[in-house]
């Protein structure tokens, strides 16, 4: 047999059926939904008579829409239309029998942290979500990807989904991080390096020994922002530190069971001498912490540079940067440590796991944000909240001036009320610093939380190794 | 999808060219969550005064045209953006066939991935057509996908083209879904070869 790649395994295990164009329906072992994408899509099964195929591998539960703040069930805090997004979720959830975890369960949350957290997510799974950021799966070594409406139909209806087979990348970061640099740091500094097209058309293999040193929380973030840099599904080759994320979760596999599930997860691995047709290498000492200064994520520049100019770049980016330095209000050589932020927004699928909680208490430990710094912490659940709230990290939170919220997507989109005005300066751990993301006219700089815990303090971008 | 069958029905004019997609449903109401329900809101603004109160000359308000089944329809039927809800919007009303001398090309698409059937005649047929519906409620016209034709009120057949795949899919309520449901046998096969190999998925 000729030697396979990760994602070769994963593939092949769930190809249902292969037409002869090589147009195959993958079979999806999970699909997680959320209330924005849905609601047409459970609409089109009621119309058409049809039921959940597997509703026993559907996990349903609200996260865009919701509000953050206290007292959120009173249904006056939401808009018109968010409350009834939120509602019809409840209510399909209800009608077609899937798992549903809803605004008042504990274990609310996004999506992508919800999913792994109780165990839904496995090695060597197939997960789809009508949510791009769908690919964070990928660290535990299960495909996953982003789909649209019609296709969450489609997946609802069927379980699989229509597919044609991508090429494989691999990227690999070899040694060790230097301290103050994270796996938010290594996934931006990725994008830098591809471009966002740079991962279209292939699936992305994250190896090397610094990502194996990564653990669970940070494979999640390398993989979270795959889609990023245009790949649709980054992996994360299982191995014991995954294993021992997975075990004793709620919806992982139980004594017997687990062994069983063990033996085949040690098998998903790239075998030696299997075909790539893209590799990107890059240097995990080289990796510096670093912040975006433009509206894509592959503006990124190590923290210690200096704002672009738009003559600094080739072809149709020099229009791109000029527009986004404008978009930026920035100067064109001015230092990125002396850029003035107005907001702290640390949350998201990217960075809300109880890892980043922890690395933002660490730096906020003792100290105050600065004067008029508005500033949040969204846990990315219910659960992480909780813990973070035994760990006594809320505490330092509020005690540093943050305001510390309910979970959900939040400020990540802008979709409830969390949102910046115009020309608001935000440090954010989200994944996207697109034009008016977090509100019209808002300005992101997306950073780690450590990062972004040390804006807070200083009120600008800061340089995390100096806090240290 | 539900089956497309023969049916006798009431037909609509519309002379009017060039009916866009914001016409047919204006953006404003595309923020629902559902797929149904755009029907009250079809061609809103030309059906509809500011204050909600109906336009009696709008050809859908009229009493013998509320409760149509076919348009008979100007060229370019459909031109705009590509929003699904406006054949949502056509079919919540209750029409399921429109006919004209063209469509714009998504709006065709997305009318037949919806169970509708839109029907380009050339101009004399579509004026034949047209005439009969303008005598209102008594002009019931037959519009039969099998044998593609569509007889009017007067007896008078007329036969149309239909590309013979999505002929297929209508006639047999067939959508993406329903053409992946025709494997169900390979899926059911592999879900229970993946239930023996890994019972914890
Ligand atoms: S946190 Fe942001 S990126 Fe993640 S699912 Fe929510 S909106 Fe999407």
């Amino acid at each position: 047999m000729s030697p396979k790649t990760l994602y070769d395994k994963i593939w092949d295990a769930h190809v249902a059926h292969e037409a002869d164009d090589g147009t195959c329906l993958l079979y999806i072992d999970r699909h997680l939904v959320h209330e924005v994408t849905s609601a047409q899509a459970f609409e089109g099964l009621r119309m058409a008579n049809r039921k959940v195929r597997a509703p026993e591998k559907t996990i349903a539960v609200p996260d865009h829409n919701v509000p953050t703040t206290m007292g959120r069930e009173d249904p006056a805090q939401m808009t018109e239309e968010s409350r009834i997004q939120v509602e019809a979720l409840d209510k399909n959830a209800k009608e077609f029998g899937v798992h549903y975890y809803p605004v008042s369960d504990v274990r609310q949350g996004i999506v992508h942290i919800v999913g792994p957290e109780n165990g839904w997510t496995l090695p060597g799974m197939t997960v789809v979500c009508g949510d791009s950021h769908t690919a964070t799966h990928g660290a535990f070594g299960s495909l996953a990807h982003g789909i649209g409406t019609s296709e969450v139909e489609h997946v609802l209806a069927t379980q699989t989904l229509i597919q044609k087979k991508s090429k494989n990348m691999k990227v690999e970061i070899t040694g060790k991080l230097k301290p103050g640099v994270t796996a938010k740091d290594i996934t931006l500094a990725v994008i830098g390096e591809t471009g966002t097209g740079g991962g279209t058309g292939y699936v992305i293999e994250y190896c090397g020994e610094a990502i194996r040193d990564l653990s669970m929380e940070g494979r999640m973030t390398v993989c979270n922002m795959a889609i990023e840099g245009g790949a649709r599904a980054g992996l994360i080759a299982p191995d014991e530190t995954t294993f021992a994320y997975c075990k004793g979760r709620p919806h992982a596999p139980k004594a017997g069971a687990w062994e069983q599930a063990l033996e085949y997860w040690k098998t998903l691995y790239t075998d030696e001498g299997a075909h790539f047709d893209k590799v990107v290498t890059i240097k995990g000492e080289d990796i510096q912490p670093v912040v975006t200064w433009g509206t894509s994520p592959e503006d990124v520049l190590p923290i210690t540079g200096v704002v672009p100019a738009p003559e600094d770049f080739e072809g149709g980016k020099v229009e791109a940067a000029r527009r986004s330095i404008e978009y930026m209000g920035l100067t064109p050589g001015q230092k990125l440590t002396d850029i003035e932020i107005d907001t702290v927004f640390i949350g998201s699928c990217t960075n809300g796991r109880i890892e980043d909680m922890r690395a933002a208490a660490e730096v906020l430990k003792g100290k105050k944000i600065k004067e008029g710094m508005r500033a949040m912490i969204v846990p990315g659940s219910g659960l992480v909240r909780a813990q973070a709230e035994e760990e006594g990290l809320a505490d330092i939170f509020r005690d540093a001036g943050f305001e510390w919220r309910l979970a959900g997507c939040s400020m990540c989109l802008a979709m409830n009320p969390d949102q910046l005005s115009e020309n608001e300066r935000c440090a954010s751990t989200s994944n996207r610093n697109f034009e008016g993301r977090q509100g019209y006219k808002g300005r992101t700089h997306l950073v780690s939380p450590a990062m972004a815990a040390a804006a807070a303090i200083t009120g600008k971008l800061t340089d995390i190794r100096e806090l240290m | 999808m539900e089956k497309f069958e023969t049916f006798s029905g009431i037909a609509a004019p519309m002379p009017l060219v060039n009916i866009d997609t914001d016409m047919i449903i204006p953006k404003v109401f595309l923020k629902s969550i559902a797929r149904t329900g755009f029907g009250a809101n079809l061609f809103d603004e030309m059906r509809f005064n500011r204050d909600g109160t109906e336009i009696p000359d709008f050809v859908l308000n009229k009493p013998q045209y509320r409760n149509a089944q076919i348009l008979i329809a100007g060229d370019n039927f459909g031109c705009g953006s590509s929003r699904e809800h406006a054949p949502w919007a056509l079919d919540d009303f209750g029409i399921k066939v429109i006919v004209s001398t063209s469509f714009a090309d998504i709006f065709f698409n997305n009318s037949f991935k919806n169970g509708m059937l839109p029907i380009v005649l050339p101009q004399e047929q579509v004026d034949v057509l047209m005439a009969d519906a303008e005598k209102g409620e008594n002009a019931r016209m037959t519009v039969d996908l099998e044998a593609q034709e569509i007889t009017t009120s007067d007896g008078e057949v007329i036969k149309f083209e239909v590309d013979a795949f999505k002929k297929h899919c209508l006639l047999n309520g067939l959508d993406d879904i329903g053409l992946t449901m025709e494997k169900e046998a390979s899926i059911d096969a592999y879900e229970a070869k993946a239930a023996a190999e890994r019972p914890w998925a």
